[in-house]
């Protein structure tokens, strides 16, 4: 396989991989007043959380640090090219992350509530916005030949975009409510388990609308199965979830996430950022990847860490696999 | 006012302040790491109260630190775009790999250390935070290693067809001579602001609580404190006398510019302060210490330091005509700032010290002053450090290859760079204050009561409380 095919497919699984992981702390952090009627049930719902979010968003950091190494084109025209909805990422993600380390660490009233406000913007935001970035990479940007961005922020938001913002919003929800179900327990647990699959079946129709058009847009016998794939997973979660098979359905919309994330790469393939302009403009792996001597160095890099880092973050699951309830909350 | 200028200052505003948490977690990570092995070793309580006590700021210091630095990987992108295709083969590998090598072992122990206290064997939890201590100083070089290839470009070619920079030599990236010196420079620095911090907390303690039941424990911290600032303080001069040679060998413009030398002398002498024009037209009032700047540049008190008008002249000659010259009193004051504040930190360590000789209480009002500024003034030393290495280098982006105007995004508008630069330092601002306000409130605090053992009986498992919960 060619060196800067297994860049493309390293960075698809960054990418899913981050969407499966972060996407159910944005859920269980957009979750927060839903789920959580007390400070004490908010509290539950931040520590199923609490010992993984941060690991789980290296993920972005690794999936953009390896986009910068192995696609440099792709890298500096997407991130300048989609300028604001970054921008807009990058300050929901300072928030929430400060908040979860910091609202425990005063009594007020008013204090917690502030931080649960930057909690839940600060999930919300980027759950809507990376839909909208990846359905705007899968449909194609305005790019000169020089592979530069010339459209406006409204050129982002178009329907098909808006729709991709939709369903991730709803998946990452979906994601967050089976993940609050299956690690907490009592009435948290229950409710979790019944707004799980109200949300699911919201998501579901989303997600196969979402998949459908994409797949209109531009498809590859790959991408046609991932979706089917991803559209059946969703639909076995929310079996899963409706019985209260709580690991099964976390299994299913984990999957679902991983394949739709995977349908849109397959879909993109070989192209990584397509022009509507000018053909010449348009970035596939081949004309925005680096040198072959910097693949070949990432790929060894990359063979002998990942199995690494794979070993110990799953073992971090493992240590904090009990469910926790409100009776697990400390008094400070 | 352009794009350019905005998006330059949106990068020094969110790097001096990326590198206000950096330091602390460098050095912290490591030191509570230590404390809690002492207590392992010993059993003596005492260490554990300060483990738990120096982890908590090290906690709060911590996050802004994480989040502070994604910002530091879109921002290239984002900003940078054009720098970022020129640099991309070479620069993206050393982020690539710290993310994935470094920032991964880092966040994912640290948050088993947070929450492993009773999920976790002693040993196991004790092996976590040194986990994220050695993620923490691995991201460190990493990162160095990145910007020691703009200060010093090796490793590379410039494809001629591409006009860009691709990486030929990895290991030559790596090992760039300015990345080895930068590195322990960066290190020592970084245990300066942390042991001053540790000096300082403990002893308002000292003073303050005298007769607090953890008297003991607050003195031992602020002994600890002060030997690592001393050691530190040897290390900081060590390495930036080995790396002043070195930059003057790369950079000499850059050496040239931390003195304001604007004609070549052998010897060079060092000017401790100079009040006048800085242009090199006029002085008015300065203090000289003949031959040190010869010194510090090549080792040799008699050696020739160039000047900036010849290498002005030079570099005209070699890649063209234009201002090769950075803003001499930016790069004159922030070098001298650096080595003030650097030492003033280890000056008040020794007093410190001296004040507790032999077991004595210090009580001393200006003493506590002092120590209170403790951990102000390294951190402004690294600050201005950066500042110097970073403006040094102006006007260059990658030296003798790229301009720093020619790597800007040309697809980013002012409004969007200035609306971006406006929000980081809106936030950027509410964060801090609410940061040193929760830093001061949990230093006051005091060590926590560690007596409390969670009941051994395993009947109630499920209802027990969590050891650590956010």
């Amino acid at each position: 396989m060619e060196l800067t095919t297994i860049w493309f497919l390293l960075v698809a699984v960054l990418f899913t991989g981050y969407f499966i992981l972060e996407g159910f702390d944005f859920g269980v952090g957009m979750l927060l007043p839903v789920l959580g009627r007390d400070d004490r049930e908010r509290r539950v719902l931040i520590n199923t959380i609490g010992p993984v979010w941060d690991g789980n968003e290296v993920w972005l950091i690794t999936a953009g640090g390896a986009m910068f190494a192995a696609f440099p084109e792709w890298y500096a025209t997407l991130f300048s090219g989609f300028y604001l909805p970054l921008l807009l990422i990058l300050l929901a993600l300072i928030a929430r992350g400060v908040a979860f380390e910091y609202r425990h660490k005063r009594p007020e009233a008013s204090w917690k509530r502030r931080w649960d406000a930057a909690i839940v913007v600060g999930s919300l935001l980027p759950a809507i916005l990376w839909g909208v970035a990846f359905a705007n990479i899968l449909r194609g940007v305005p790019l000169d030949a020089d592979h530069e961005y010339v459209g406006g922020l409204l050129n982002l938001l178009n329907p098909y975009a808006l729709l991709g913002g939709a369903t991730t919003l709803a998946l990452f929800l979906t994601h967050g409510a089976v993940f609050l179900a299956l690690k907490t327990t009592g009435d948290i647990r229950e409710r979790a388990g019944a707004l799980a699959v109200r949300l699911g079946v919201g998501a579901a129709v989303l997600a196969v609308g979402f998949l459908t058009w994409t797949l209109s847009i531009r498809s590859s016998a790959a991408a046609v199965v991932l979706a089917v794939g991803a559209a059946l997973a969703l639909l076995g979660a929310l079996a899963a979830a409706r019985v209260r098979r709580e690991g099964w359905a976390f299994t299913g919309t984990a999957v679902a996430i991983g394949l739709a994330v995977a349908t849109l790469f397959a879909a993109l393939f070989p192209n990584v950022l397509p022009s509507t302009l000018d053909a010449a403009g348009t970035l596939t792996a081949t004309n925005a990847a680096s040198t072959p001597y910097t693949l070949k160095i990432m790929t060894w890099v990359a063979v002998i860490f990942t199995p690494v880092v794979l070993a110990y973050q799953g073992w971090t699951y493992w240590v904090f696999r009990k469910r926790i309830g409100v009776a697990n909350i400390p008094q400070h | 006012m352009d794009a350019l200028d905005v998006a330059r200052w949106q990068f020094g505003v969110t790097t001096v302040y990326h590198f206000l948490f950096v330091p602390l977690t460098i050095g912290l990570s490591v030191l509570v790491a230590i404390l809690q092995t002492m207590w392992h070793r010993t059993g003596n309580e005492r260490y554990l109260k300060l483990t738990k006590f120096y982890g908590k700021l090290f906690l709060i210091n911590f996050a802004m630190g994480v989040v502070t630095g994604i910002v530091q990987e879109f921002q290239f992108g984002m900003n940078w775009s054009d720098y970022s295709r020129f640099v991309g083969d070479v620069f993206g590998a050393p982020l690539a790999i710290e993310a994935l090598v470094a920032f991964f072992l880092e966040s994912t122990f640290i948050g088993l250390w947070i929450f492993g206290w009773d999920r976790l064997p002693k040993r196991a939890h004790l092996a976590s935070i040194w986990a994220a201590a050695i993620g923490t100083n691995l991201s460190a070089y990493f990162i160095l290693a990145a910007n020691s290839f703009m200060q010093n470009p090796v490793g590379y070619r410039i494809n001629p067809d591409s006009g860009r920079a691709e990486l030929t030599d990895f290991p030559a990236v790596l090992t760039n001579k300015v990345a080895l010196i930068t590195f322990p420079h960066t290190l020592a620095g970084s245990f300066l602001v942390a042991g001053s911090l540790i000096v300082a907390v403990g002893l308002w303690h000292v003073i303050r609580n005298r007769d607090s039941a953890d008297a003991g424990a607050y003195r031992f911290a602020t002994k600890f404190g002060s030997w690592v600032v001393l050691v530190a303080s040897a290390a900081v001069l060590f390495t930036g006398d080995i790396q002043g040679k070195i930059m003057t060998d790369v950079q000499p413009m850059k050496m040239a510019a931390a003195e304001g030398l604007y004609t070549t002398e052998s010897p060079a002498s060092f000017s401790v302060l100079t009040i006048g024009s800085l242009d090199g037209s006029r002085e008015v009032f300065a203090i000289k210490i003949p031959y040190l700047l010869s010194y510090l540049g090549t080792g040799d008190p008699n050696g020739t330091v160039h000047g900036i008008n010849d290498l002005q002249a030079q570099y005209a000659t070699q890649y063209g005509a234009g201002s090769y010259t950075p803003i001499i009193p930016v790069t004159y004051w922030s070098f001298r700032f650096m080595i003030a504040f650097g030492m003033a930190a280890g000056a008040i360590a020794l007093l410190v010290l001296w004040s507790q000789r032999k077991g004595r209480t210090p009580s001393s009002k200006w003493l506590l002053r002092a120590g209170l500024a403790m951990p102000v003034l390294p951190l402004l030393a690294n600050s201005f450090g950066w500042i110097f290495t970073e403006m040094g280098r102006q006007p260059w982006i990658v030296f003798g290859e790229m301009l720093t105007r020619n790597g800007v995004s040309r697809s980013v508008s002012l409004a969007e760079v200035l609306t971006s630069f406006t929000a980081f330092t809106l936030i950027y601002a509410t964060l801090a204050v609410i940061e040193v306000k929760l830093l001061l409130r949990y230093a006051k605090a005091g060590v926590p009561d560690v007596s409390e053992q969670p009941p051994t009986d395993d009947t109630d498992d499920a209802e027990r409380p969590l050891a650590f919960a956010y």
